[in-house]
């Protein structure tokens, strides 16, 4: 299935022999007007991503990893939506481009598998026919070429009797099959880069496998570059080359995915992995909950965004926003003031506080236990005195 | 010291729920589907059960049968003696209270138009229990067991709350008819994972408070592994494990089971499974393979298995697997195939 | 039928993003939640005034009732006295609306006039809501053979053509206040029924209901406590739009001769006296009051219906 200079009307360098990252993202900021005031989902974020690789975006709702994956494809209404910053992709600035010069990179050279297959299909055209759309608007192929072109893509994402398959509508299918479909649709025109949009949430947990390998094995085969967003690290802990973490619309951190998991800087990711139930641990184990919820995107706190929720937090949290910086290693980017060093807090020792409106004492089952589950973590209240950054 | 508080299981009399041979089956014109196929187990008093499976497996019809909302085709469910299933609708209405459920998603769950106090109120101006005064004392108090605010919140509706916070007003809700045994139909699957960890934690608590008993039916393993005591794996209407949760994870007997565990994202970057990933699609339940239902997935599927179904045996003391060639380090255990 | 659609249309009333932005339920949850840590005091989610045309068409509408209750008691004129001296007059100061070809007041005659009206399209109305309504509520949370049977039933009255039935009724029972009221208002059970059935049926379905028949509540409960309160909103904004078609049904029938008969003024019949033999050229002004009524009144009637949908179904779409 070979690739033809069709329709498009921008030029990409030939894959692989692009220098430098192949999409950059700087200080992208995109907020919603509402009744209740700004809602600033994406509050400066920046990023790139290099041919061939993977990178996981993580974060829970209201983080703004879905409004960001949107706002990079260019996706947004027009209306009641700022948008700042800039996206370049393959040298072109994405962020500058109206909507027709966008539909010539949509499918073409940038494609997005979408959450819900059962909304993102058509329902009332075949299968075939929504896969060959892109292929003939892209590519320029004739209707005969590109009905047997969507069969063999069919294939290629392991549906079975695909011939037959071509002609069914979307609700034959299982939701396993549909993101396949997907899949197939995104991956038609073989785009540098595809935006995955938690593909496989409401899925299965086998089916889930079986999708994460096949992206990973079509990523291999034609060296794309694969944006994983999820709100699942274990989706991203083997599947992932780096991994951003977003919480409140800023990233919070990002490392190469080993470094992410054996050297945890930011107390939120320590705290987002600590709080999911691990097969390994005994039943009845008890989970290290964080407190609270994400906070206000309108009026987000002043300092650091996950101090309220921090147990770590100290004045200086409050009070000043971190920085995004790296200690040592290039790679490893974090916003902490009081970063975790092999795990343990480097936050001061300080008084603690009997405070009864704490956000610690509002919700039950939140207050980190004495020792937890995993006893390599300090859980106590009081972390032990390190030495100050 | 955190471990939970297991309680230890009662003696086998002490049975809140039995269930024997549970069919569910759905007719769509001339097709019947059976969502559940012949499924028992029972439900020791202070324990929590999971029921585990993916979609399609029938969990959630059970979960609905037992708490009578949906009608079983056949079989019987016997609780406190009474088999529910032929109770009279008046002593049916007066025994459900007993048992309660929790569902997936919390906003549908909660009535719009209604406000947080009179919702939660509700199961007791029902039956009409307590003064005005007693059921506002009671509200109040179980709101708080919860985690909401009585004073901020009670005059809200649950438009105004997030999956979270509505999520535990539904379990004040239910905890109010006093129940003694709590059905959770995938309480957590719809809520991001730091609220889930809090529900799980709060669900913990209460059961210990409350005294209540539990079945968790979820599709996330390692969710149900925490949350319970015993799992029972579903797959196609039909019962394929059931064990203790820390025993099914060290030595998960059935194939289904394994490739389970398996296909589990551990996130642990070095994490390599040493389990083959599952092949294939789920079967149509209108049409379930012959024989043993995961044979057509089953990596070590023998002649044996197309013909002859499997039924569920118990391999070693506690620990039940259907399979004519259990795997694990249960196999060529002490039952013979 | 109303669609709930048009809320995308009306700008920013709609306070939930994952309306207007696809994808955006995410960080729906995140405001969501932020909105209940302002718990002090006042609805956070601030009620979008209701305009001024609200009000306006508010008041007309209490007017117009006003004038038609007190009817009896206001200073007005006989509107079937014939003043011979004063035929075909515009406005002036003895007759605020003017004079018909036979010299009757036509202030008179429209306030009298909007009686009958009224009358049969509230009371239409009430007859289709109790009966079609209740019928509606129970069947769609009920289902079963009641549903098929009742589903049936509607199909088959809204296919007979009304006016062919109306014409024939009336015929043979003769035309007066009362049985047009009820003609029509049996007219409305079907059309309430199936709007009505279909809103029940969306909300039995939810597990809030489930949740409640668990806790033992009976049927009746459930329905009262449950759906209900749910399917008012839709009832009301439905209600007041049907209210407004069986107005103007009245007129039409008025204009075939087929409602009050004369010398009664409806607003239907004075429309039809006001275009019947040329009167248009010699006094408009006799269709042209109860016409304008009319359309005011249905417009207001329309315009709080719309409003108070929004309103009710914002909350609805919060969730």
């Amino acid at each position: 299935m070979g690739r033809r200079r069709g329709i498009r009307t921008l030029e990409f360098a030939d894959v692989g022999s692009h220098q430098g990252p192949l999409l950059v993202v700087e200080d992208l900021h995109t907020s919603f007007r509402t009744p209740r005031g700004t809602v600033r989902a994406v509050d400066g974020v920046s990023f790139e991503v290099y041919e061939g690789k993977t990178l996981g975006i993580v974060g829970e709702s209201g983080s703004g990893k879905t409004v960001l994956s949107r706002s990079i494809m260019g996706l947004l209404p027009p209306r009641d939506v700022l948008r700042s910053g800039t996206v370049h992709f393959g040298g072109h600035e994405l962020s500058a481009m109206g909507e027709n010069e966008l539909r010539a990179v949509w499918g073409a050279e940038l494609s997005m598998i979408f959450q819900d297959p059962m909304t993102a299909l058509n329902p009332v055209k075949r299968i075939g026919v929504q896969i060959a759309e892109s292929l003939v608007l892209h590519l320029g192929m004739d209707k005969k070429e590109a009905r047997s072109t969507s069969v063999e893509l069919l294939r290629s994402v392991g549906i079975p009797s695909p011939e037959e398959r071509v002609r069914w509508y979307p609700f034959q299918l299982s939701g396993g099959m549909r993101q396949r479909v997907m899949i197939a649709i995104a991956l038609a025109c073989a785009p540098r880069l595809v935006m995955a949009d938690e593909p496989t949430t409401g899925l299965d947990v086998t089916v889930q496998a079986q999708i994460l390998d096949l992206l990973a094995d079509l990523q291999r085969e034609r060296h794309m570059a694969v944006i994983l967003v999820t709100h699942d690290l274990g989706v991203v802990a083997t599947r992932a080359d780096d991994i951003i973490v977003m919480y409140a619309g800023r990233i919070v951190e990002r490392a190469p995915t080993r470094t992410l998991f054996r050297d945890t800087k930011m107390p939120y990711t320590r705290a987002l992995m600590d709080s999911i139930p691990r097969l390994a641990d005994p039943s009845g184990a008890r989970l290290d909950a964080i407190a609270g919820r994400p906070p206000d995107l309108v009026n987000p706190p002043a300092g650091c965004r996950f101090a309220p929720r921090c147990e770590y937090a100290r004045d200086k949290c409050r009070q000043q926003e971190p920085p995004l910086r790296t200690v040592g290693s290039a790679d490893h980017l974090f916003a902490c003031w009081y970063p975790l060093v092999d795990g343990v807090s480097t936050a001061p020792p300080v008084k603690v506080s009997l405070d009864p409106r704490s956000p610690s004492t509002q919700t039950s089952a939140d207050t980190p236990t004495d020792a937890g589950p995993r006893g390599d973590e300090p859980g106590s209240g009081t972390p032990e005195a390190e030495t100050q950054p | 010291m955190s471990q939970a508080e297991t309680t230890i299981p009662a003696a086998p009399d002490d049975v809140v729920l039995d269930v024997r041979d549970l069919v569910v089956e759905f007719r769509s014109g001339r097709q019947r589907v059976q969502a559940v196929s012949g499924v028992s187990f029972q439900v020791r008093r202070g324990e929590t059960l999971g029921l585990v499976g993916e979609s399609g497996c029938g969990k959630s019809t059970t979960g609905r049968t037992l708490v009578q909302v949906q009608s079983a085709t056949s079989g019987s469910i016997d609780y406190q003696g009474q088999d529910l299933n032929t109770l009279s609708s008046r002593s049916l209405r007066q025994l459900r209270t007993k048992i309660q459920m929790i569902f997936q998603d919390p906003i549908s769950s909660l009535n719009p138009r209604r406000r947080i106090k009179d919702i939660v109120a509700e199961p007791l101006a029902i039956w009409g229990k307590g003064t005005k005064q007693e059921r506002t004392a009671k509200v109040r108090e179980m709101l708080e067991a919860v985690g909401i605010d009585p004073d901020a919140a009670g005059d809200r509706r649950p438009g105004e709350f997030s999956g979270g916070q509505c999520q535990r007003i539904s379990i004040a809700r239910a905890l109010m008819a006093e129940p003694d045994l709590l059905i959770c139909d995938e309480p957590v699957s719809a809520l991001d994972v730091s609220v889930q960890a809090q529900i799980l934690n709060l669900l913990a608590d209460l059961k210990a408070r409350f005294q209540l008993t539990m079945v968790f039916i979820a599709h996330d393993l390692a969710v149900v592994k925490n949350v319970s005591d015993r799992v029972a794996v579903m797959y196609l209407g039909k019962l394929v494990e059931v064990a203790g949760s820390d025993d099914l994870y060290q030595a998960a007997a059935h194939p289904y089971t394994e490739a389970l565990l398996a296909s589990i994202p551990e996130p642990d970057p070095d994490h390599t499974s040493s389990h083959k990933a599952l092949t294939g699609e789920l079967p149509s339940p209108l049409n379930p393979p012959s024989g043993c239902r995961f044979r057509t997935r089953c990596p070590y599927a023998q002649e044996r298995c197309a013909s002859e179904e499997p039924l569920l045996r118990e391999l070693a003391p506690g620990h039940q697997v259907a399979c004519h060639f259990p795997v694990g380090p249960l196999a060529g255990g002490p039952s013979a195939g | 039928m109303p669609d709930d659609r048009e809320l995308l249309d009306t700008g920013a009333s709609s306070q939930l993003l994952g309306d207007r932005f696809p994808g955006m339920a995410a960080t729906d949850e995140a405001v969501m939640a932020i909105s209940t840590e302002h718990l002090d005091g006042g609805d956070v989610l601030a009620k979008k005034p209701l305009g001024f045309l609200f009000w306006f068409a508010v008041t007309w509408v209490a007017l117009v009732f006003l004038a038609a209750i007190l009817a009896n008691v206001l200073p007005l004129q006989n509107p079937n006295f014939q003043n011979y001296s004063a035929l075909n007059q515009g406005p002036s100061t003895a007759h605020w609306l003017g004079t018909d070809d036979l010299g009757r007041d036509l202030l008179a005659r429209l306030i009298f006039g909007s009686r009958v009206s009224l009358i049969v399209g509230f009371c239409g109305v009430a007859i289709g809501l109790a009966i079609g309504g209740t019928a509606g509520l129970i069947s769609g949370y009920k289902g079963g053979k009641l549903d098929i049977a009742l589903n049936a039933g509607s199909f088959i009255i809204l296919a007979f053509p009304a006016i062919v039935a109306v014409i024939a009724i009336v015929t043979f029972w003769g035309a007066s206040l009362l049985h047009i009221t009820i003609i029509l208002g049996v007219g409305t059970i079907p059309l309430m029924f199936r709007v009505i059935r279909a809103t029940s049926l969306s909300f039995a379905q939810r597990d809030f209901v489930i949740a409640a028949k668990t806790m033992g509540a009976t049927d009746t409960r459930v329905v009262l406590r449950e759906i209900l309160p749910n399917v008012v909103p839709v009832m009301v904004t439905f209600s007041l739009i049907t209210v407004a078609g069986i107005i103007v049904i009245e007129g039409t029938l008025a204009f075939l001769g087929l409602s009050v008969s004369l010398p009664t003024p409806s607003w239907g019949n004075l429309i039809n006296e006001g275009t019947a033999n040329n009167a248009l050229s010699t006094d408009p002004y006799i269709m042209m009051w109860p016409a304008l009524s009319m359309f005011l009144l249905l417009w207001s009637i329309n315009l709080i219906g719309d409003r108070l949908r929004q309103r009710f179904d914002i909350r609805e779409g919060l969730l």
